[in-house]
């Protein structure tokens, strides 16, 4: 044995150690990929002796090579077995090879459980340590929650290293394995007040991160942290409660207004740049949240806003960049404060770092119609000077984004954005074609006014289209050819000569251009075509209109070829059609009307969200099969379809529905009514800049005239800016006109006894457009339903740490579950700690049953405005009495209930069909004076809790005081009280917390009391009314969500019982029907194919319940499988009654 | 969070990779390379902070990273993370490098990556910053290496047994295993290498603390 060892130990000797593979890696320059190779060869030999020392050495040197890419997966096995030496030497390499490699799907990794486990409970703080870093990269979800318990143990360690890592890696625990973090949530709350500096910065960091995801469930936390904030020292525990306090207070104002203040003193007086940024940030997430109602508002932006510029103008560029970012915030709320610092910002985009350019260019969103132009410019020059490609598209985007915000809200003259865009058009190399091309066709469709001149341009455009799409390289640009060509052919009554827009069009060149565009090419040729024909057979210029239609017929055949379908197909079409026409022609026959009316009709802008926003019809059900499928297998055959739908996506234009010719004529008649009223449409003034010379305010002509035809002719000239230039003429003649008029207004009136110190301001209102600019507004279906919800994705890992501690998991798509304390949504944190504060307590697993009521009555929302003063004059009782404000009122009230419940259901997005409202309340007990409703529900988190919430109406016209609620406790529910708080500013009837469920599966029956006084004017009597608590097992399910691949799992898994039952007689429909058990059974729906539904629910103590619903002609039978058959029979029990009430 | 923290020189060559989310090998270098394709090509003087790091996570991240020298020190995080912190902790462990090699050159990452990954443990977790006293981080690392230097103790006697043994029968071998110890427990840099011997200056920033 010892010969054995020393023998390792030699040939360990021997072997190369990982200074030597590093050597000779670099001594291998020229054959590294072979000398590796070798290594590794090498490497397995070793991991085959039974020596640790040289199986460490080898699992060391791979480690080095996974860091060079080479997969060391395979040794895996290996890997754990360094592991587990019992020297920490080598463990640590173990660990250290697990934590680079291990993930997982490495599936060795279930063998480390106990190896773990045993390092966790080590006498040396380093094997623990050790042990605590390297899971802390790999660990697993069955490690998370196999590890869970030794892990909390080690947050109370006696040493400080090892209670700081456990601390932290309970965040990986609780993200693998969300079970976890409620038992282990008191703990780390404890921490907070460790008194290791490291410890407390540790739990601070793990409930950051925690909360950064579901701020709402932290709110609690918020004293302590403010605590914590004011007095601690350690910057970098400032820093994460500072940027934890910017993640609550969007969710709670009350918070932000504490915060200011002690948030404004940090910023005066830290010295330390990054504790300064983020208290700046804070304060601006605080005002953002903060409704303006604040007086001292303007002086914290203000702040802001000059710290921030004190970090923009530091040297240091990663100040600078901080301080744009900040900014941008600001930007969002109060743009008026960061207008303020245009200068700065426009100096910022001269800036040598790309970082800031791009920083500073988010800020350019705060313009206005002044200053559009006077950026854009200046953006466009950036554009000519920036080189990389990435900033360069980032400034178009931005161009275009900030031009067409808001509607195009500042564009004040279209033509000098149509320039812009066609001068975009010549960057080389850009991504954005399509924007532009989007750009172009939007404008021209939306702004009728600037048709004639956006054709102009884009027949320039389509005549120069070779210098576009000349080289590989600009295919992106060639985008806008595809705008061009359709502009041009849809507003082809503009075009000033059509025949050369259409021989442009029909060039050989056209088919290098890619398929979708040259289709639009093809399709928007007939339509030119259809132009120029009427327009020469008005003229009966026979002659021309036959050599139109030669021309096609001999040119179309080059797109026939096209190896593109849609553009063959369209192009054979056309080709066919043409002939037609062509023989028509021959034959002297007048063709134009014909071939024109294949166009006629006036497309309209429709909203992108359109589509989804038409309501369906009553009585269609869109999930209904039309004809029963025939097989499983066709589902297969959708792939073909898919090729298409990119192209669809991107450029199919909806046209607008046949409108019948009435309808036409009367349009027709309207634009023609339009275009006459409109200026420029004045058929006589050949360039529509003639407009501006035109105008009064003659004694400012200006002294270049520029003649505009010229150069929208020669590509390659920029006349954005010439556009510029006559803005800035045309504004300073309108200022000129409006002072005179005012000169002239004010002479009349008085004579100079009051002086406009600010003559020559304008603001954004002065300024009017150049043309009576009329932008189309997107069409909506009629009765469009209102915004639809964004869902928050469903894969986001950290959804499932949404735990809050009293509401259950989000199940948006599912029917909702009523919620019992949307009430309490807007209560102070400090209220929100008794949940937590319950936690606490010494024996965690033993959890209590709470209990909980409310006064619900309607008129009780009236009354809380009263209450205050009666508070003063029965200060001394603890409980509130109840007063009915009317007598009429109180009984002919609704049900209140019902309108509880119904609210809900309205808001459930799946459904088809409006629900009939449907209340889970059921009549608990009634008497002359009282009527109590109940509802009792479970939730997930607690699982041996149920909620009861108890709706009291007063039905007397008396008051009702010292209201007491008793229930007798019973062999497994009891009552107890808590200690004399009430948690909820309800009528606090002082409640009690019922008990430990100790089983489920049966119905359980809980008797109670409830006493009060009554006093109306004749005296007070006291009263009592018994009522009877029934827990169905239905109230102990909870509507969880359920995947249909996680359900399929869960049937197959086999270890749940079946039972069944079957309900005749029913003649709801189906989908009412599931929706009751939704409802009324806690279900949700995981899958539903005709009148087959399968449906999932989860006990609070985590039995699966699965159910098989099916429809029969006049009988629904409903298949059961549940983890526990008790439960199953008696929850079937309970669903038949539902159902035989359908 | 902080996603992955790497170091590379000026050529691209990894001296250390750490990624707290798992990655394929693959996927690992590519996103090495494209990292340092996007932080090498900027100047001297430009801020700290870059975006678009495309591989590693989306929008909400950012690459934080410092040049010495040789060496890029490259952080990538999340927005829960601050900025300015971020880059006094890349100062922390830069200077705790300088104080457990002495005077830290990049040849000591090279051959010692190995000890780079335990420095690096004891300040960041899993991707969560543990501990950013430099004092504290020192203190632990140098009790760790005295508990492992009092481990190889056995391994040098066993040495001993060893060279008897080898007198006995194997002839060449002492000289080769003397050096091999050597190298293990004194690392001792071997002078044919030529690049990168440039220490790397820590420069004095303004601390965080």
């Amino acid at each position: 044995m010892a010969l054995k060892m020393v023998k390792g130990s030699i040939d360990r000797m021997f072997d190369k150690n990982l200074q030597d593979l590093v050597r000779g890696i670099r001594n291998h320059k020229e054959d590294e990929a072979k000398y590796i190779s070798q290594c590794i060869d090498e490497i397995k030999q070793e991991l085959k002796q039974d020596n640790i020392a040289v199986k460490a050495n080898a699992v060391c040197k791979l480690t080095y090579l996974q860091m060079l890419g080479y997969d060391i997966s395979w040794a895996a096995f290996n890997i754990i077995e360094v592991m587990s030496a019992s020297k920490f030497t080598f463990k640590r390499i173990g660990y250290l090879a697990a934590s680079q490699c291990f993930h997982e799907g490495t599936d060795v990794i279930m063998l480390t459980t106990n190896q773990i486990r045993k390092d966790l409970s080590s006498p040396s703080q380093y094997d623990t340590g050790v042990a605590l870093t390297g899971l802390s990269c790999f660990v697993t979800p069955d490690l998370a929650r196999d590890l869970a318990n030794d892990i909390m143990t080690l947050m109370s360690h006696t040493k400080p290293y090892i209670r700081k890592k456990a601390v932290l890696i309970m965040y990986k625990v609780f993200l693998k394995y969300p079970e976890s973090l409620r038992p282990a949530f008191p703990r780390l709350k404890e921490k907070l007040e460790d008194p290791d500096p490291g410890v407390q910065s540790a739990a601070v960091n793990v409930i950051c991160e925690l909360a950064r995801r579901n701020p709402k469930n932290y709110l609690s936390l918020a004293p302590l942290f403010f605590k914590l904030m004011t007095s601690s020292t350690n910057n970098w525990v400032l820093i994460k409660i500072i940027k934890l306090f910017g993640a609550l207070t969007p969710l709670e104002p009350r918070l932000g207004k504490k915060l200011i203040e002690p948030l404004t003193n940090l910023i005066h007086s830290t010295s330390a740049m990054s504790l300064l940024y983020e208290c700046v940030n804070t304060v601006i997430a605080v005002l953002i949240s903060l409704s303006s109602g604040m007086p001292n508002h303007s002086a914290s932006i203000q702040l802001c806003v000059q710290k921030l510029r004190i970090l923009i103008e530091d040297s240091d560029q990663n100040l600078k960049y901080l301080g744009l970012l900040a900014m941008s915030k600001i930007l969002r709320t109060h743009p008026k404060s960061v207008q303020a610092h245009k200068d700065l910002v426009l100096q910022c985009l001269d800036d040598k770092d790309e970082s800031i350019r791009l920083r500073a260019l988010d800020l350019l969103y705060g313009v206005s119609k002044k200053n559009l132009m006077e950026i854009v410019k200046k953006l466009m020059t950036h554009v000519d000077k920036a080189e990389g490609t990435t900033y360069r598209d980032e400034l178009l985007t931005k161009i275009i984004d900030i031009c067409s915000q808001s509607n195009y809200q500042h564009i004040t003259n279209f033509e000098w954005y149509i320039s812009i865009l066609v001068e975009l058009t010549r960057l080389e190399g850009t991504r954005h074609g399509h924007l532009i091309a989007a750009q172009m066709l939007d404008v021209a469709i939306r702004v009728k006014a600037i048709r004639r001149f956006a054709v102009a341009q884009m027949s320039a455009l389509l005549d120069s289209a070779h210098l576009v799409a000349s080289s590989p390289q600009r295919s992106g640009i060639c985008e806008v050819l595809y705008a061009a060509a359709w502009i041009c052919g849809e507003f082809s009554e503009h075009l000033q000569e059509p025949q050369q827009t259409l021989e442009a069009m029909l060039r050989p060149k056209v088919t290098t251009l890619p398929g979708h565009i040259q289709a639009v090419y093809v399709q928007n040729v007939v339509k030119l075509y259809a132009a120029i024909l009427q327009q020469k057979e008005q003229a009966a210029d026979v002659s021309a209109a036959q050599e139109v239609t030669q021309l096609l017929v001999e040119r179309l055949p080059q797109f026939v070829q096209s190896a593109d379908l849609e553009v063959q197909e369209r192009a054979s079409c056309i080709l066919q059609l043409v002939k037609h026409v062509q023989k028509l022609q021959a034959k002297d026959v007048p063709v134009a009307e014909e071939v024109s009316a294949l166009f006629a009709g006036e497309l309209n802008p429709v909203a992108p969200k359109a589509q989804k926003k038409v309501p369906v019809p009553e009585g269609l059900d869109l999930d209904a099969w039309i004809n029963e499928p025939l097989s499983d297998s066709e589902s297969e055959d959708e792939k073909p379809k898919a090729m298409f739908q990119d192209e669809e996506q991107r450029h199919a234009k909806p046209r607008a529905p046949e409108a019948d010719e009435q309808e036409l004529a009367r349009r027709r008649e309207a634009r023609r009514q339009e275009q006459a009223n409109n200026p420029f449409y004045i058929k006589s003034s050949p360039s529509p800049q003639k407009r501006y010379q035109d105008a009064p305010g003659v004694e400012h002509i200006p002294v270049v005239q520029i003649d505009l035809s010229v150069p929208l002719k020669v590509p390659g000239m920029p006349l954005s800016d010439q556009y510029v230039k006559l803005e800035e003429e045309r504004r300073h003649r309108q200022r000129l006109e409006k002072d005179k008029r005012k000169k002239k207004k004010r002479e009349r009136e008085r004579r100079g006894t009051r002086r406009h110190s600010s003559l020559h301001t304008e603001s954004d209102e002065d300024i009017a457009p150049a043309q009576r600019v009329d932008i189309v507004t997107e069409e909506m279906p009629e009765n469009a339903l209102p915004s639809d919800e964004d869902d928050k994705d469903p894969n986001d890992p950290y959804r499932a740490l949404d735990i809050d501690l009293d509401k259950p998991l989000a199940d948006s798509e599912k029917l909702p579950v009523q919620k019992h304390r949307n009430a309490e949504t807007s209560k102070s944190p400090e209220k929100e700690d008794v949940p937590l504060m319950e936690k606490k307590s010494k024996k965690p697993k033993k959890k209590e049953k709470k209990h909980k009521e409310k006064e619900r009555e309607k008129k009780k929302k009236v009354e809380k405005v009263e209450k205050p003063s009666k508070h003063k004059k029965k200060k001394h009782k603890k409980d509130k009495e109840e007063r009915p404000k009317d007598k009429r009122k109180s009984k002919k009230k609704v049900p209140p209930t019902d309108e509880e419940a119904a609210e809900p259901v309205e808001n459930g997005t799946l459904d088809e069909e409006p629900l009939p409202p449907m209340s889970s309340y059921t009549l608990l007990a009634e008497n002359s004076y009282i009527k109590m409703t109940y509802d009792v529900q479970g939730s997930l988190q607690k699982d041996s809790q149920v909620t009861v919430s108890v709706v009291l109406e007063n039905q007397s016209d008396s008051f009702l005081k010292s209201m007491e609620l008793n229930v007798l406790d019973s062999l497994n529910a009891r009552l107890a009280r808590p200690e004399g708080s009430s948690v909820h500013d309800g009528v606090p009837v002082p409640f009690q917390l019922p008990p430990t469920i100790q089983s489920i599966v049966m119905a359980q029956k809980l008797k109670g009391t409830l006493s009060f006084i009554a006093k109306n004017d004749e005296g007070s009597t006291h009263e009592k009314l018994d009522f009877k608590l029934h827990f169905t097992c239905t109230s102990y399910l909870v509507t969880t969500p359920c995947y249909s691949d996680a359900f399929a799992k869960l049937l197959e898994s086999g270890d749940l019982s079946m039972s069944s039952i079957k309900v005749d007689g029913i003649s709801m429909s189906f989908h009412n029907l599931l929706a009751k058990i939704c409802f009324h059974h806690r279900f949700s729906v995981v899958e539903r194919v005709d009148s087959c539904a399968s449906m999932y629910s989860r006990s609070i103590q985590g039995h699966h319940v699965c159910l098989l619903v099916k429809k029969g002609e006049k009988s629904v039978s409903v298949d059961g499988k549940c983890s526990d058959p008790t439960l199953l029979s008696n929850l079937l029990e309970e669903m038949k009654e539902t159902l035989a009430t359908c | 969070m902080i996603k992955a923290i790497l170091i590379f020189n000026n050529h691209g060559k990894p001296r250390l990779s750490k990624f707290y989310q798992p990655y394929s090998e693959d996927t690992q270098q590519q996103i090495i390379r494209e990292t340092f394709h996007l932080v090498s090509k900027r100047d001297e003087n430009v801020c700290n902070f870059l975006e678009g790091g495309l591989l590693i996570g989306g929008s909400d991240n950012k690459l934080i990273y410092r040049h010495y020298a040789t060496l890029y020190f490259v952080f990538c995080v999340d927005s829960s993370e601050s900025e300015l912190g971020i880059l006094d902790l890349i100062q922390v462990f830069v200077e705790t490098l300088d104080k457990c090699f002495e005077n830290v050159c990049e040849l000591d990452l090279i051959f010692h990556v190995d000890k780079v990954h335990n420095i690096l443990a004891e300040m960041v977790m899993g991707g969560m910053v543990l501990e950013t006293n430099m004092n504290e981080i020192v203190t632990q690392i140098d009790a760790q290496n005295k508990l492992e230097k009092s481990e190889l103790i056995v391994y040098t006697g066993l040495f001993c047994i060893s060279q008897d043994f080898s007198q006995a029968g194997l002839a060449g071998a002492p000289a080769r295993a003397v050096s091999a110890v050597k190298n293990m427990n004194l690392p001792e840099i071997p002078r044919n290498i030529n690049i990168g011997d440039i220490s790397i200056k820590v420069p004095n920033l303004p601390s965080f603390k």
